[in-house]
């Protein structure tokens, strides 16, 4: 990519194409062919992996030489600010490698049979991965809106995928919360056009600066309702009651991909917080900030008490995803407070370990907690039939062991099971030398180094971070140990089978997650940069905004129509069309 | 007109969420309904309400856009109004399946015992 004459890099659109193709393709074939869909999809999930790590290259290597640069693909050609853009930078080309790496094992895993439980799970995993791409790449706020209904109507599918009365349950108030959702985020997309005229993010900011303070008031209530939304979908608490046993009652590899879905909401509130209200916004600045702050812990606070309570283990994969998410929140929060790029850099450090950390969670949640009737207190009951054929017998649908994939021997798969258990249990907790606690490590030490000169003292609220930091940490690694004592070690029945198809997945997270605990220095440095980058959100402005200024002279002043300059353009652009 | 208006969203957005509150599935799908309406009533409003003025301009030439209606906000209600609508059928869909399974219409599956 050549960014001085942005020549229009089609690469960037491709991480939303080929998942969308994918998935489409996939429908043309009866449901029975899942081999073939599977390796449509794979080979889609490579693709897209690929293009990540293109685009992320392009990233890098333009910020080498000339700062930091921002990629814009414009939709169809049509000028800025009129038109949607894609924009690509260091978050979004980060976020989209993630979710590729997350994708892959998912999928992997679902062969193993969950791919059979119901109709077209290849064709709405792809559908989901078109949504979230978008969502991380699209520089439009209602074209946002869109991408976060196509991976939302994905997966309410994917959450339903295998059926029975716990999935129908709990997907029926997972619909009705992010319908609600998404009413809150059409209210406050309005709200935003109806104050700056524009949906561009990046025109957002820059808009905002001519607002007065009536509008500035409204623009706030805006902010508050896109906040309220995305707050909803990142799980904060007092709003995050959804998720647990959404996240419980879905099937595994569905929960598996669905962990970058908390991660959307939360990229969604760092882009715009410090795009939009970031400190350079004048009068705007830092609003928000408080609640992110401060909800951030009270969602730590929540996470922690909720795993230490919960007896279920694919439901204390739902609290660790709040701990995880409310983590992030608070550094944001800081972050727009001006708490420094070095605490951020750390918290998307910790980000992107800890998703995959819940990813694998979730991968290995369901086969050690088979046949497991009892929660961590009660005594269990030995059956030698498994509950789960029981459960799905009636509905005749295949179980687990009917398939004739091969399995691995027993004790093998189960002992890999417990030790990659045991892996995630300490990333999770924060133990060394896992990213979890590298991650934690460069947060605190950014609030402290970034802090501390000011006036000598830290800030009360980040002594409180830093104590949530340690003890949710601790909560965690209590909960998780008990599990696992109980289940890994004194557990004198047989085991259950755990097939290789299972195991594989679990053990590329891993393997993903020891990559960036050896290469811990490179992605640090991505990542603070990236920080960097968000906190000086002019240099994205100034990217996408580039060719903007010949279509719009007068600042955004949106339908007391202007009959002076302001409308004129889009006669222009139909001629150019 | 913009009284009007007002009324009609408040109305809506207001009997949407005391719906969207109560205890029974198809409450609650009525409920999202006049929500979603509300909601668009409002996107619309955002553009400015104009009486009689079209959104589209004539082909070719300049116009005076004082003359003519906002068409943005009115191409989101109609995403906006696509996406509910499909988004309710869907929702439609797992509400008659959650009834079958579970036999009652309450919304967490069982009848509250009083």
């Amino acid at each position: 990519m050549n960014p001085e004459t942005m020549s229009p890099d089609h690469l960037m659109v491709a991480p939303i194409l080929v998942p969308l193709l994918a998935g489409a393709i996939m429908l043309f074939y009866n449901d029975r062919n899942r081999q073939t869909k599977l390796l449509i999809g794979l080979v889609a999930v490579g693709l897209t992996f690929l293009a990540s790590v293109e685009l992320m290259a392009d990233v890098k290597s333009a910020s080498d030489h000339a700062g930091t640069v921002v990629g814009l693909y414009r939709l169809g050609d049509w000028p800025v600010p009129i038109g949607i853009v894609l924009v690509l930078d260091r978050l979004s080309a980060m976020m989209v490698m993630l979710t590729a790496l997350l994708a892959g094992p998912s999928l992997i895993y679902a062969a193993a049979g969950w791919h059979g439980k119901g109709q077209h799970y290849h064709s709405m995993f792809q559908f989901l991965l078109a949504g979230v791409n978008g969502a991380f790449l699209t520089g439009d706020l209602f074209n946002l809106f869109v991408f976060f209904e196509v991976m939302l109507a994905a997966s309410y599918g994917l959450m339903l995928h295998g059926s029975g009365p716990e999935r129908i349950k709990a997907g029926l108030h997972y619909i009705a919360v992010n319908l609600a959702a998404s009413l809150f985020f059409l209210i406050g997309v309005a709200l935003v056009y109806g104050t700056t005229g524009t949906l561009n993010m990046a025109d957002i900011g820059r808009a905002l600066y001519w607002l007065d303070d009536a509008q500035r008031m409204l623009f706030h209530t805006a902010a508050a309702f896109l906040g309220l939304a995305f707050l909803i979908k990142a799980a904060a608490w007092p709003l995050c009651f959804w998720l647990p046993p959404t996240y419980g009652a879905a099937s595994p590899p569905a929960a598996a991909i669905m962990a970058i879905m908390t991660k959307v909401g939360i990229y969604v509130i760092l882009r715009l917080s410090l795009l939009v209200l970031g400190p350079d916004s004048g009068p705007s600045a830092g609003f928000g900030a408080p609640v992110l702050m401060i909800g951030g812990l009270l969602t730590m606070a929540f996470g922690m008490i909720g795993i230490l309570g919960t007896p279920e283990l694919v439901r204390k994969g739902g609290y660790i995803a709040i701990i995880s998410s409310g983590t992030v929140l608070s550094a944001v929060g800081f972050a727009q407070a001006g708490g420094g790029a070095l605490m951020l850099g750390g918290a998307l450090y910790y980000l992107v370990g800890s998703t995959a950390a819940i990813s694998a969670f979730f991968l290995i949640a369901e086969p050690v907690s088979r046949g497991d009737e009892g929660g961590d207190d009660n005594a269990r009951f030995e059956d030698d039939a498994d509950p789960l054929s029981e459960r799905w017998a009636p509905m005749g649908l295949d179980t687990v062991e009917d398939m004739s994939a091969p399995a691995s021997t027993r004790t093998v798969s189960w002992l890999t099971m417990a030790v990659c258990f045991a892996l995630v249990a300490a990333m999770i907790a924060g133990l060394p030398p896992l990213p979890g606690f590298i991650g934690k490590f460069a947060i605190l030490q950014g609030a402290i180094r970034d802090n501390l000169n000011a006036s000598g003292v830290l800030p009360v609220i980040l002594w409180i971070y830093a104590a949530m930091l340690i003890l949710s940490g601790l909560g965690a690694l209590i909960a998780l140990m008990r599990f696992g004592i109980r289940r890994f070690w004194a557990e004198g029945g047989p085991t259950p089978r755990i097939l290789a198809l299972e195991v594989v997945p679990v053990v590329m997270l891993l393997v993903m997650i020891g990559l960036q605990t050896v290469r811990a220095d490179a992605v640090m440095n991505y990542t603070r940069a990236t920080a960097m980058a968000l906190l000086e959100p002019g240099v994205y402005r100034k990217a996408v905004l580039a060719g903007a200024q010949d279509v719009r002279a007068a600042p955004a002043q949106n339908s007391a129509p202007d009959p002076t300059v302001a409308d004129t353009p889009e006669p222009q652009a139909e001629v150019r069309q | 007109m913009e009284l009007i208006l007002a009324l009609a969203i408040g109305v809506l957005v207001g009997s949407g969420v005391w719906l969207l509150l109560r205890p029974r599935s198809y409450q609650v799908i009525v409920g999202l309904c006049l929500l979603a309406y509300g909601v668009n009533l409002f996107i619309f409003a955002m553009g400015r309400l104009y009486v009689g003025a079209a959104p589209i301009m004539p082909k070719g030439g300049f116009v005076d856009p004082t003359a003519y209606a906002d068409p943005l906000p009115q191409s989101l209600v109609l995403t906006a109004i696509v996406i509910s609508f499909a988004t309710t059928a869907l929702f439609l869909v797992v509400m008659i399946a959650a009834r079958g399974v579970s036999g009652t219409d309450h919304v967490d599956g069982r009848e509250r015992k009083s």
